[in-house]
């Protein structure tokens, strides 16, 4: 083999690596989200009541703190995914049936889903496009978001509608921020697993679609 | 929001918190730093999204 075999073959392979992780991720992510709008509206459906999204999402979330990284590398991480994908889906039954029940509730939803799914495609697309490393925002946004948590914890007692709305905003700007974010690290070989590089992506989708239900809902005088 | 709810969700945060917490710090500490022109360029399509909101915002009023 010359030096310029060498030199070509080698960016050739981990091109086609990225790619293939690229591909892999997008089609994960597509699968997931089409099983999470099925969950939901079966979970409209059977009108689901309220506390179901709490337990959805608390179930979810421990599925993707002690399961899924054990089960990341190997064929049950995708079994795993679904679970998890299919739970939060099935947990926006309640939050769909109380905004379908308000008079633009329907115009409300769809406005939230289709602005969830231009943004995304919109700034997953800028950073496949510019192929700018986006990594140095990880401090920031994981600080961003323990910031938000607090807030939240602190607005379940205070209970506070301007504080929701705020969060809602500081949560939209850092799952943009984490679109960028996540998009760049699977560029850029800062994430290798299309299982987890999905699960951070429709994490910050389903996160901005649902503070993009509450701000329209609120700020449209309907909420 | 019941009681029972209100205290699973701030043991569902507190969860969240903890296990971010060591995330954060991993990111702050060992993170790359920003170059000349990366904030912009992250900046600006943050904006665009601010834009596209108030955008959204309007068209449901």
């Amino acid at each position: 083999m010359n030096r310029l075999d060498f030199s070509v073959a080698r960016p050739a392979g981990s091109t086609l690596a990225t790619n293939k992780l690229i591909k892999n991720t997008y089609m994960l992510l597509s699968a997931t989200l089409v099983f999470s709008a099925l969950m939901a509206a079966a979970s409209v459906m059977i009108q689901t009541p309220p506390g179901t999204y709490l337990i959805c999402v608390i179930g979810a979330m421990l599925l993707g703190m002690f399961v899924l990284p054990r089960t990341a590398n190997s064929s049950a991480g995708i079994g795993v995914i679904f679970l998890i994908t299919g739970l939060l889906g099935f947990g926006l039954g309640p939050l769909l049936t109380y905004y379908l029940a308000l008079p633009k509730g329907p115009q409300i939803i769809a406005t939230a889903f289709g602005g969830t799914g231009i943004i995304f495609l919109g700034l997953s697309g800028y950073a496949l496009t510019t192929k700018r490393d986006f990594s140095f925002m990880g401090g920031f946004l994981f600080v961003g978001m323990m910031v938000v948590f607090i807030g939240m914890l602190a607005n379940i007692f205070l209970e506070l509608p301007a504080l929701a709305l705020a969060m809602s905003g500081g949560i939209i700007l850092l799952m943009s921020g984490f679109i960028l974010f996540d998009t760049s690290r699977m560029i850029n070989g800062g994430e290798t697993n299309y299982i987890f590089a999905t699960y951070g992506l429709y994490l910050s989708i389903f996160n901005l679609f649902i503070s993009l239900l509450h701000i329209l809902g609120a700020l449209s005088g309907d909420d | 929001m019941e009681l029972w709810m209100k205290i699973a969700a701030a043991i569902a945060i507190g969860m969240m918190l903890v296990f971010m917490f060591p995330r954060a710090k991993y990111w702050l500490e060992h993170g790359p730093k920003a170059e000349k022109g990366d904030w912009q360029a992250a900046i600006l399509p943050i904006l665009a999204v601010v834009g596209f909101v108030i955008l959204l915002v309007m068209m449901v009023r």
